[in-house]
């Protein structure tokens, strides 16, 4: 994921070069590409880590209940104490009401969920609960292609089995039932696929499932009998007015028996992303549906051996699910830099999708939701040709790279169909005027 | 093709289909103890009568939880490297605002929200690498070695990972005292990999003899391969401060065997006795001249839970390796991207703690009290618990010399372990558990840490304020007298 950073540190070094900055628009970190945090979300945990801050005419005075009322819940009442190993009581409580409230009152119950140092530790957790097994009897997890090369890397060093089922980039990277029917058979003949990992929106393709999409998909999973991943860390990132995003819960609910009382889903989300962009503090959660309770057990147990998740990433999360309300002091400063982030972003997704497919040779599917926009490369023939083993689309970006200062991914990290090419560019700046004239001119 | 919808309800994943080395993974500190004592707050904020008001968690080394204060400084910069308008506030001191926006500049965007590159943010393992150079008298360090990391326990278990291999016999084996802090055999457990336990002697504090290593490595040997020592010290839950005698004698045997040295040196600020002084692993190995310096394979660790800042909520630490193969830590490097980064706010901790105010700056004074204040205090309490729990019969209490917990001997009549047998439970459990019905007072039985057959422990803080301390172990005095004449 790192890697086009390391490239630019290794090129760059005291050169000349035609460009006056690098612009790394190939990561899905909002603040490092310029985006400011929500102020709001800093006061509190300005006044958590300082509380001499709540005595001062510095900081509105929901700022400072806020404040008060966390700390209240911590040991000590210092933010430096562990906390319970699935998180600070109230923060669970205030995740299960957020949950609860965006699934239109499907019940969602604090035991639950479990904090994690942001989602990726929440699906190590889960996958370690899977993983195990040699040669036909390994653990296999079916994963979307164009996929999340951390979740690859994640279940690779775990042990586990990929089985890639491919997103049909034509129809807008929609998941189709035959072609996971194809994956799922081919690959119980050399592994045990026990999961399949789903995610909505989509990371890197921007697809946003339809409800009937998400229902296929969970009857495909109780046939089957696969453990459900669905990873929503971009939910709060739609820019399609015409698409909803739809949890994996509410639908699953919806159904009704038997599948909501037997289908097992983890659901996972984050305050990496959405309009709180806050990566660096590594607050995420997931919450179980229908686990087994001896199972859950071990999870807790498991788990416990961290100690628990950073309570400035717990903090996010609280404010994340319980963010100010109308009447609150800082309601409506909170509301219109939320409001300018998703217009911003928006924006940015329909800009960049036009621009890439006014260019000649690449061609982007309509970017529903996510941060990034994943276009494909249409190649002139000589392109193509393998340079010193560097694949085409890598060979573009570092190009791309050395010439202009622009950095974004390939697509060969996220795996793609034989033959075809792509590149990742994150949508999430506010300073896309300089980006869009150096994508084009290129 | 026919769907059926009546189909079996049995789960996809069961304890039965599930990765079985997890459900070999115990945690005793967060264990069943902890999860009564929750319940047993809970029942009294709903007003269920109990012989007392209140649950003392005297079971998890969390400092803040019983009262401890935070550095002034650190709180001071973390919250403007959290809200950078509180840089123009007059109430903060320049040197607090100067190490503030440093931290920033170091982070993507100048935000502590942005994730950070996997190995840390690079000013912030820098300071770390200096610091490691003034602890250890100019023994020079590389920040290119320095990995933060989520509290110590992110780096011993990335660590560990790396080390296990092999099947059957040539499986890895790995070295690790009994009594042991529980992360290494929750970590073993769930790897797959051997535990070979090494025994510290009880009669001499709890020191380490290197025959006792000679001992575990030949019976391990038949029947697995022993790669890596594990060595905590100042030790947990023992408390022993190792001297530098024994520091280099653990040094030679691992050099001699080949075994990787894993030093595990969070508590390395908490040494209170007197005579006992700190030694790093990475200074006495270089001082031991280049036939070790050279070749011996070390990875320290170390976090920002302990010490005298107790900041466990911040989830800091950081590891060094030293010798690593090229190709190992290549593979060390994408092992830790896997997790992203470690939380910013704990590297941001981690660049104080490893870089605090200087003489002659205006947060001097005021950190230097503090800090010494804080230690202190811990090394009178260290003092207070070993002396009276001496006082009770059947209470065998070894100085603690550092870290921040004592870890006594109970003497149990018999009919008290066979009831505890027919129970199930072990006998420590049983006893335990007693404890925390009658007193509220929660300990973790010293099985939880391993000890030998035979014996009996429990693993309690030093940390509740003076007062408390003492009221608590006056009731611990009392329910151990009560216990031995209700089964005698």
């Amino acid at each position: 994921m790192y890697k086009p950073n390391m490239l630019f540190h290794g090129m760059v070094q005291g050169l000349e070069r035609p460009f006056k900055h690098l612009i790394d628009i190939s990561l899905g970190d909002a603040h490092r590409g310029g985006l400011q945090p929500i102020t709001f979300v800093r006061q509190v945990i300005s006044a958590c880590l300082y509380p001499s801050l709540l005595d001062s005419g510095r900081l509105p005075i929901d700022v400072k209940s806020r404040a008060r009322n966390l700390l209240k819940q911590c040991e000590g009442e210092s933010v430096g104490s562990y906390t319970a190993t699935c998180g600070l009581p109230k923060i669970q409580h205030s995740l299960s009401e957020f949950i609860s409230r965006r699934d239109r009152g499907v019940p969602s119950s604090p035991e639950n969920i479990f904090i994690t140092s942001g989602s990726q530790q929440a699906l190590m957790l889960v996958l370690r609960l899977f993983v195990h097994g040699k040669g036909s009897l390994q653990t296999g997890i079916m994963t979307p292609v164009p996929s999340s090369p951390l979740f690859n890397m994640a279940l690779s060093s775990l042990g586990g089995a990929m089985v890639p089922y491919h997103l049909c980039e034509e129809e807008g990277w929609t998941l189709r039932l035959d072609e996971m029917r194809r994956a799922l058979a081919t690959a119980r003949r050399h592994c045990n696929p026990m999961g399949l990992y789903v995610i909505n929106p989509g990371n890197p393709v921007g697809q946003v499932q339809s409800q009937k999409s998400i229902e296929d998909v969970i009857r495909f999973a109780a046939e089957e009998k696969l453990f459900l991943l669905a990873d929503e860390v971009y939910q709060d990132s739609v820019h399609d007015p015409t698409a909803e995003f739809v949890s994996y819960k509410r639908v699953l609910h919806e159904m009704g028996p038997p599948y909501s009382n037997t289908v097992e889903l983890a659901s996972f989300n984050s305050a990496s992303k959405g309009f709180m962009g806050e990566c660096g503090l590594r607050g995420g959660y997931v919450e179980f549906v229908n686990l087994d309770s001896a199972v859950m057990g071990h999870v807790y147990t498991l788990f416990s051996t961290e100690a628990c998740t950073a309570v400035m990433g717990q903090i996010a999360l609280d404010i994340m699910a319980n963010p100010p309300r109308s009447g609150d002091a800082s309601y409506t400063a909170f509301f219109e830099e939320v409001q300018n982030r998703r217009n911003t972003l928006n924006n940015n997704a329909k800009r960049v999708q036009e621009t890439l497919n006014s260019l000649d040779g690449m061609s982007c599917q309509p970017i529903r939701g996510g941060i990034y926009a994943f276009p494909q490369l249409h190649l002139p023939a000589r392109a193509v040709a393998k340079e010193a083993g560097v694949a085409p689309d890598l060979l573009y970006c570092m190009l791309l790279l050395e010439e202009m200062g622009l950095c974004v991914g390939p697509g060969s990290e996220h795996l793609q169909r034989k033959d075809t090419h792509h590149l990742r560019y994150i949508t999430h700046l506010p300073d896309e005027p300089i980006v869009q004239p150096r994508a084009n001119s290129y | 093709k026919s769907h059926q919808t009546n189909q079996c309800v049995c789960k996809v994943l069961t304890v039965d289909t599930m990765n079985s080395c997890v459900k070999k993974v115990e945690y005793a500190v967060r264990g069943p103890i902890v999860l009564r004592a929750v319940q047993i707050e809970k029942e009294l904020k709903e007003g269920v009568q109990k012989p007392f008001s209140e649950v003392i968690k005297a079971n998890i080394g969390d400092a803040h939880a019983m009262g401890q204060q935070p550095i002034t400084f650190f709180r001071q910069v973390l919250a403007m490297c959290s809200y950078p308008e509180l840089l123009d506030d007059d109430r903060f001191p320049e040197d607090a605002k100067g190490r503030a926006r440093r931290i920033l500049q170091g982070c993507g965007g100048q935000s502590i929200g942005a994730y950070s590159a996997s190995q840390g943010i690079e000013c912030v393992r820098q300071d770390v690498a200096r610091y490691v150079e003034r602890r250890d008298g100019g023994v020079p360090s590389d920040p290119d070695n320095i990995y933060l990391t989520t509290g110590a326990s992110d780096g011993i278990v990335t660590m560990l990972k790396l080390l296990v291999a092999g099947e059957g016999r040539s499986r890895t084996g790995v070295m690790i005292s009994i009594p042991q802090y529980p992360l290494y055999s929750a970590a073993l457990a769930e790897l797959g990999a051997v535990q070979v336990n090494y025994f510290l002697n009880e009669e001499r504090c709890w020191s380490l003899d290197v025959s006792e290593l000679r001992r575990a490595l030949a019976d391990a040997r038949r029947h697995c391969n022993p790669r890596a020592l594990c060595i905590i010290n100042p030790g947990n839950p023992t408390g022993q401060v190792q001297s530098r005698q024994c520091i280099e004698d653990v040094i030679r045997f691992a050099a001699k065997e080949r075994l990787f040295l894993m030093a595990d040196e969070v508590y390395q600020d908490n040494v209170y006795a007197e005579g006992c002084e700190f030694h790093s692993f990475k200074k006495v190995l270089f001082e031991m001249g280049p036939e070790f310096s050279s070749t011996v394979e070390l990875a320290s660790f170390h976090s920002t839970s302990k010490c005298y800042m107790g900041e466990c909520g911040f989830r800091g630490g950081y590891m060094e390796v030293v010798n690593m193969d090229p190709e190992v830590k290549a593979q060390l490097t994408k092992l830790v991207s896997v997790r992203l980064c470690p939380p910013v706010p704990g590297q941001a901790l981690m660049d104080l703690v490893v870089n605090p105010p200087q003489p002659g700056e205006p947060s001097y004074s005021t950190f230097i009290r503090e800090r010494k204040a804080t230690l202190s205090s811990l090394a009178e309490r260290a003092r207070l618990t070993e002396q009276i729990l001496n006082t009770v019969p059947g209470i065998a209490c070894n100085p603690v010399q550092g870290a921040m917990y004592s870890f006594p001997r109970v003497t149990l009549p018999a009919r008290a372990i066979r009831e505890a047998e027919e129970r199930g439970q072990a006998p420590d459990m049983f006893y335990c558990m007693k404890l925390l019905e009658e007193t509220g007072i929660c300990l973790v039985p010293g099985s939880g840490f391993g000890q030998r057959d035979g014996t009996f422990h429990f693993r309690m803080t030093i940390l509740p304020p003076t007062d408390k301390l003492k009221i608590l172990l006056s009731k611990v005095k009392d329910f151990h007298q009560r216990f031995i004449q209700q089964y005698s």
